[in-house]
């Protein structure tokens, strides 16, 4: 346990992403085997203990302490195994440390009953930190601020491949990771996942800068409409059928109506939208469904999942990965008439004539729908990553309002003294009073370079009326052109709106700001979906 | 006859804890006529009374943060001196918390009672260790009264900090430290672990760091932490120590150091959470009070029946000291808070 919980006692005030990884590739250097790939495990959260719930820590810690210190102690610390961690009276032991292995195996093959007597053993050899990294690693949810992504990142660097090499075998892998670890070692082969339902690393798009489109030859470029739902890959192999996101996240299970009409073989590159009787309703529905471990049968209904395909990299076991784009669109187009897979289309490819044709249709590409259009290389194999000059998104330009800075907050790690985060507001009148008012549309923290934010961090010292620990009011007199893709309506704000992608576009120093946006002028800039599937004009 | 017990003649009131039979107060809150002052920090060592007794570093302390103090007559104690002070004895009792803090012992018709301050049981390189002073009523702290607080040992907690430092020579370790007692404490911990490298501070530490010196509490080589060129990071800090006071380390002041990892050493980063909100990378848990298990211990030591507490987590204290056979009872004294050093 030592290694382990002090990675995690480092990693849990680490603001830095670099630092973190620094100390996980660490880890993994010098933790022995079963052990890193049990952290491993943690860290992605793949480690379960479903027998050891809360409660049982809980009257665990009622074997040792006064129960009124321990409720006035938890009380305090505000987290239960931290408390019991802390509280925990040492008796002398014999015993050495348990490793990560121990406790990992021990506990899968304890009884209910008898988890407690086990822990309680591992309690009294162990530090404060070890007792609070044991007791998290138990109840789960570690919270150390490590992403699965980057704990795969941190793998990567570690055995010195690509992170998509890491994540193609990732999902054909089961914890303690022994093979894995081998192969990163140089100390085995790479794990042979052929006929395992993995994700495949996908091609990803550069976005398209203003001042590249002058040279770029339109006419070796398919064009097709850049959704507004999220990426993901439909993988169904020897019978087992994966949905992933983008980064390799496998959210099938709240998927079901997608998933379960999949009776082909193949893997599938598209797009994931919420689309009620052939119309594509816009993003926030598809939020609803984002982030949940499973869907109840309401949000079926209300908010069907739908997948706009647009490429292939399997047909079957036939890997097409090194066909060009347009034989893989041919492939694609044969793949769709034979199968007719069910909540699936295929996104239209976008006729044009040239260059002046596109841009006006990304010019008229604003609905709830799509946010612009994607270019895509004829001749272009599907590699993975970002390779340069093969995939463009060319987004449609952003919306703008001007709004009043209200209320800065200190960012983090490196900006850690600059009030670097920003919420601002629009202006309207009082539902009761009729006075003007500012009410909060959003908040960015990007978009200014480093001049700009110490001369903002000044400005914001200088006008401040409050301060609420790390937030600072300040006096409605500095105005921001805002910078965003999208705008919806949003019951959980009370603006009644939410941006998408904030940022700060120029700061308005000249601007007075009774002079600033209403919302009403937001509200108007609210779309409809439209219907889906006869944009291709 | 029996002797009095102090309940009858040491009393509460709103400017603190007055000996009656002395005529006068042991840190009191407000500005009165005669005071006896366990230590320098602010909370218990207030400006504007008319005679202060205390130890020679304490009233050192007290003249160079409160200024020249017209009328103020002092007299210095050395610990164990006693002094008679009206109708009582007075002496004056290591008590480990910082240079020349000490415990108040009055002794009135051979009932005695010591009035701590606040203290601490470990040994401290930059002053002298608690003195267990058998009692009637001993007044204690509870600044860490709960069961939750259990320092580590800071020479541990000191070999982390120079772990860290190896890790990242890249890097400047800033350590938030509370100008009296902290700062210097910090700095003869490392001297002791071998850190013998010029240990960078911010200026509003030096003065008091000088005072310790001229206390006979050698300190090593000590710079001011001074900017570089408009304010950029100083490159000669990179694999440094620097020390500031709490307040400055996450604010502009820090911005002339070169990728600081911030460290606080305080007996609060004990909780992740505290330690998390105030954007600490790397907490210290050195405390300059008495963990939970010390202050019990401290009661059993000194073998007083009955324990008084003035400030801190009272409740949780005197539950525990209850269980343990002690009277204890609560002062609730209101003004000595946490100066942000703990």
């Amino acid at each position: 346990m030592t290694p382990f919980s002090q990675l995690l006692d480092r990693l849990i005030y680490t603001p830095s992403r670099n630092t973190k990884l620094a100390l996980i590739v660490d880890y993994f250097r010098h933790a022995p085997d079963p052990d890193r790939g049990w952290a491993l495990a943690a860290l992605t959260g793949g480690l379960a203990f479903p027998g050891v719930k809360a409660g049982a820590i809980r009257d665990l810690a009622m074997r040792r302490v006064d129960p009124v210190l321990f409720q006035w102690s938890y009380d305090y610390v505000g987290d239960l195994a931290e408390t019991t961690a802390l509280i925990w009276p040492e008796r002398r032991s014999n015993r050495a440390w348990p490793t990560l292995g121990e406790v990992v195996e021990r506990l899968r093959t304890t009884a209910r009953a008898d988890a407690p007597d086990v822990i309680e053993e591992w309690l009294d050899p162990l530090d404060a930190t070890g007792r609070w990294a044991l007791l998290k690693l138990i109840t789960g949810g570690l919270r150390v601020g490590v992403s699965a992504r980057l704990a795969k990142v941190a793998l990567a660097e570690y055995g010195g491949v690509e992170a998509t090499a890491i994540e193609e075998v990732w999902h054909g892998l089961e914890a303690p990771y022994g093979e894995l670890f081998a192969w990163l070692d140089g100390k085995g082969v790479r794990p042979d996942l052929e006929d395992k339902p993995v994700f495949r690393p996908p091609m990803l798009a550069h976005p398209l800068e203003d001042d590249e489109v002058e040279a770029l030859d339109f006419d070796t470029f398919l064009a097709e409409w850049k959704w507004d739902g999220i990426r993901v890959q439909v993988v169904s192999r020897g019978g087992e059928r994966r949905l992933y996101s983008r980064t390799g996240d496998d959210i099938g299970a709240a998927f079901p109506d997608v998933l379960d009409h999949v009776g082909f073989e193949a893997v599938l590159d598209g797009e994931l939208l919420v689309v009620v009787d052939g119309e594509v309703r816009p993003f926030n529905e598809l939020q609803q469904r984002l982030n949940r471990k499973t869907v109840t049968a309401a949000m079926l209904r209300r908010h069907p999942a739908f997948v706009r395909l647009y490429d292939i990299l399997f047909d079957g076991a036939e890997d097409l990965r090194a066909l060009s784009m347009l034989e893989r669109r041919g492939r694609l187009e044969a793949f769709f008439r034979r199968e007719l897979p069910s909540r699936m289309d295929l996104s239209p490819v976008v006729d044009f004539a040239g260059r002046d044709e596109l841009e006006r249709l990304r010019a008229g590409a604003r609905d709830g729908a799509t946010e612009g259009l994607m270019l895509k290389r004829r001749d272009a194999p599907y590699v993975a990553g970002r390779p340069k000059g093969l995939w463009y998104k060319w987004k449609r330009g952003p919306l703008t309002v001007d709004a009043v800075l209200m209320y800065a907050q200190r960012g983090h790690g490196r900006r850690s003294s600059f009030y670097s985060d920003y919420t601002f507001g629009a202006w309207r009148d009082h539902p009761e009073t009729g006075t003007p008012e500012l009410v909060p549309v959003g908040k960015a923290y990007f978009g200014f370079t480093d001049d700009e934010l110490k001369l903002l961090d000044k400005w914001v010292r200088d006008h401040t009326v409050n301060r609420f620990g790390p937030v600072r009011e300040v006096t409605h007199a500095l105005v921001f052109e805002v910078a965003f893709d999208s705008i919806h309506r949003s019951p959980r704000h009370k603006s009644g709106v939410a941006m998408r992608f904030p940022r700060i576009a120029r700061i308005r120093w000249d601007k007075p700001a009774a002079e600033a946006d209403r919302l009403e002028t937001l509200e108007g800039m609210i779309l409809r979906g439209r219907p889906a599937a006869d944009t291709s004009g | 006859m029996t002797a009095p017990h102090p309940e009858t003649w040491v009393e509460v009131r709103p400017q603190g804890l007055y000996v009656v039979p002395g005529g006068f107060y042991v840190d009191p809150l407000r500005a009165v006529d005669r005071a006896v002052i366990t230590h320098g920090h602010s909370d218990h060592a207030r400006a504007g009374h008319r005679a202060v007794m205390a130890t020679v570093e304490t009233l050192a302390i007290m003249a160079h943060r409160l200024g020249d103090q017209p009328d103020q007559a002092t007299r210095a104690l050395a610990y164990g001196e006693v002094v008679r002070v009206g109708d009582v004895a007075v002496s004056l009792h290591p008590a480990g918390h910082v240079l020349g803090s000490a415990q108040v012992c009055v002794e009135y018709e051979g009932s005695r009672i010591v009035v701590s301050g606040d203290y601490k049981r470990r040994a401290d390189p930059t002053c002298a260790a608690f003195v267990p002073v058998p009692c009637d009523v001993f007044v204690t702290e509870a600044t860490f009264g709960l069961p939750v607080f259990r320092h580590p040992d800071d020479r541990a907690e000191i070999a982390r900090l120079l772990d860290s430092v190896r890790l990242f020579p890249e890097r400047c370790h800033v350590v938030g430290v509370y100008s009296l007692g902290k700062a210097q404490r910090i700095i003869g911990l490392l001297r002791e672990a071998g850190w013998d490298r010029p240990i960078h501070a911010h200026g509003a530490l030096l003065p008091m760091c000088a005072l310790y010196e001229a206390h006979g509490v050698s300190l090593g080589d000590l710079r001011p932490a001074t900017a570089g060129a408009k304010g950029t990071p100083r490159d000669e800090f990179k694999g440094g120590i620097v020390l500031a006071p709490p307040s400055a380390i996450i604010d502009r002041w820090a911005r002339r150091l070169p990728d600081p990892v911030v460290c606080m050493a305080s007996g609060w980063m004990r909780v992740r959470q505290r330690a998390r909100q105030g954007g600490v990378e790397l907490p210290l848990v050195i405390s300059d009070h008495a963990d939970w298990d010390e202050l019990l211990q401290t009661f059993d030591d000194v073998g007083a029946p009955e324990i008084w507490i003035t400030h801190g987590r009272e409740e949780a204290l005197m539950h525990a000291a209850s269980a343990r056979g002690y009277r204890a009872r609560a002062l609730a004294l209101v003004g000595y808070e946490d100066e942000g050093g703990s």
